[in-house]
């Protein structure tokens, strides 16, 4: 059988600069293929090439085993039966249920019909109720659902997703991977999604592909590729706090990982000898006072730098190692920290995991 | 001074609730050379403008960008054009001895409508095109990927860029009915025949009838206030929909 949509050999420049290099890869249908890599390596060009909305410099796309031919008919045909949610959220001046119902508007489809689907739209995104609303009021999450919703209304074989949950608040991150992932296994939709979030990766795609400058750099299944990871990977993924040292087993069946700089970490499995954890960064706990938990491992620092990612704020904490947490704006202004204050980290042994 | 001044302000409130005959010829006279010379470019400059803004030339043929360009910019310089100057080209076109200057248009409101006209179109074109241009590719894209053809994404372009068209008649008629320089030189300031607001304020402050004039200036002020609140209250509504 073959792949439902195959890269041949793919390149793309812009105006002699490369932006693509000989991509080649299949996807089966009903796949969820995540494309991941830092900015700048092209996952954006290449599922724009895919959605027919740009021609590659050379090479050819292919689905269903034919080739995509040049005329614009064919493309547009071809297109829809395509969905593509955009990084950057885009919604036209009306309200929420004229959005979702657009792409079955100019598919000719009646009100009657269309109004079902459209409420179903929304409820996969959850967000019945919203239909009247202006969709240039929404708040970010919001707007990037009703965009999902938007391409999923039409029921589309092929969902192609650029970023689509970057810079979200982990709520909406979790409706929209929800979504994902009931639509993937209800209708067995095949999808590329362009992530920078590894947890994203791994737990919804069934194959990873890894862009660097626009190349292919691996490719295969998450557990494939994160067996042995590069440096490279190390470097840019969302692993943000990795530590490396040397485990030993306590009596109570959990490591002690001496990570240097005086600092100890435990976690909830079995490792002797060296070994490289990871702790997500929205999986630490944060306060202003020591705090009196089940958190096998609790840490004093200062915070030395700030990010604001909107609804939710990135810190770097500096307790012996730089540590990453991620708590929610509301939080951070609530406990009104700023840099140099002094905090206290905890987080659980099971929180911690090897790469 | 000072008593005069205020005897002037006390006067000026007279013609505007009495609303002498000169004064609501002079005020109706004003609305219609505005009113028409703003709908006619309306009509000229919104299809010029979207169609400026929906071209893509980017990069394809060097001489197609060259025009593109040259265009563009012909069209920015024509926004800021001194009504004085276009009262002037007007003029020498109507003028007797003028290539137009057979049809007698000189010195009649046709003539100032035809300056405001030249004036308002790069206006329109100009803010139409920015308008359109600055929502073109996100907006087809994104119509183009819901399966919109073609034109159906064009015409979402155009429904999104409506607001901005609607800014740009506000900007244009509030630059008609406060222009002064070039309907002096093409209407002539007649009493009764082409006497706007704005000119009919200019022979009165040279008369000395600062009372007259002032309460020329509250109606001029006023009335583009209102019509102001009129389309913002348009605006408004579109962009809560």
């Amino acid at each position: 059988m073959p792949f439902h949509v195959e890269a041949r050999n793919l390149y793309k420049e812009y105006s002699g600069k490369k932006v693509l290099t000989d991509i080649s890869f299949g996807v089966e249908s009903g796949e969820i293929f995540a494309l991941i890599g830092p900015n700048g390596a092209g996952k954006t060009t290449l599922l724009r090439i895919l959605d027919l909305l740009e021609e590659p410099s050379s090479g050819t796309v292919w689905f269903e085993g034919t080739q995509v031919n040049c005329s614009a008919r064919d493309r547009q045909a071809l297109r829809r039966r395509i969905g593509m949610v955009f990084q950057q959220t885009v919604l036209f001046n009306m309200n929420v249920f004229d959005n979702v119902a657009y792409g079955l508007k100019v598919r000719g489809e009646n009100r009657k019909s269309a109004e079902q689907k459209v409420i179903a739209a929304l409820e996969l995104v959850q967000l019945r109720g919203f239909e009247h609303k202006n969709a240039l009021a929404l708040s970010g999450g919001e707007a990037q659902r009703v965009a999902l919703a938007q391409a999923l209304v039409t029921e589309p074989e092929l969902l192609l997703l650029d970023e689509p949950t970057a810079n979200l608040d982990p709520r909406n991150v979790s409706i929209i991977e929800e979504a994902l992932s009931r639509v993937n296994r209800e209708r067995k939709s095949t999808m590329i999604m362009a992530t920078h979030n590894m947890f994203q990766a791994e737990n919804l795609a069934h194959r990873v592909v890894v862009l660097n400058e626009g190349r292919i750099e691996r490719i295969g299944t998450f557990q494939e590729i994160f067996g042995k990871p590069s440096k490279f990977l190390m470097d840019f993924a969302r692993l943000e706090n990795i530590f490396s040292g040397v485990s030993r087993v306590t009596a109570e069946g959990t490591s002690i990982v001496d990570v240097g700089d005086g600092l100890s970490v435990e976690a909830a499995f079995e490792k002797v000898g060296n070994t490289t954890i990871y702790v997500r960064p929205e999986d630490i706990f944060l306060s202003t006072h020591p705090l009196v938990s089940s958190a096998r491992n609790t840490f004093e620092g200062r915070i030395v730098q700030i990010s604001d990612f909107g609804s939710v704020v990135k810190l770097k904490v500096r307790a012996g190692k730089d540590f990453i947490v991620q708590i929610t704006k509301r939080s951070f202004n609530e406990m009104r920290l700023n840099v140099d204050s002094r905090v206290f980290l905890a987080f659980k042994a099971s929180s911690v995991q090897t790469v | 001074m000072e008593n005069s001044l205020l005897e002037a302000l006390q006067r000026a409130f007279q013609p505007i609730f009495s609303l002498n005959q000169e004064v609501l010829n002079i005020t109706l006279l004003s609305l219609r050379v505005s009113g028409t010379a703003v709908l006619i470019g309306a009509l000229i400059g919104v299809p010029i403008g979207t169609v400026l803004g929906l071209r893509r030339f980017r990069g394809k043929q060097i001489l197609i960008r060259f025009v593109d360009i040259t265009l563009r910019s012909i069209v920015n310089t024509f926004m800021g054009l001194p009504p004085v100057v276009v009262g002037l080209a007007v003029y020498l076109l109507l003028t007797a001895s003028g290539p137009l200057g057979p049809l007698g248009l000189l010195y009649t409101p046709t003539a100032m409508i035809i300056t405001q006209l030249v004036m308002v179109v790069p206006i329109i074109i100009g803010i139409t095109m920015s308008a359109v241009g600055s929502v073109e590719k996100a907006i087809r894209e994104k119509a183009l990927s819901l399966g919109a053809t073609d034109r159906q994404a064009a015409w979402m372009v155009l429904k999104e860029a409506r607001m901005g068209m609607l800014t740009a008649i506000i900007v244009a008629f509030g630059a008609a009915i406060s222009e002064v320089g070039g309907i002096m030189i093409t209407g002539g300031n007649i009493r009764w025949f082409t006497r706007t607001l704005t000119t009919a304020i200019v022979v009165e402050v040279e008369l000395g009838n600062f009372a007259l004039a002032i309460s020329l200036g509250i109606i001029l002020l006023s009335m583009s206030f209102a019509i102001n609140v009129m389309l913002t209250i348009i605006q408004l509504r579109g962009a809560e929909r």
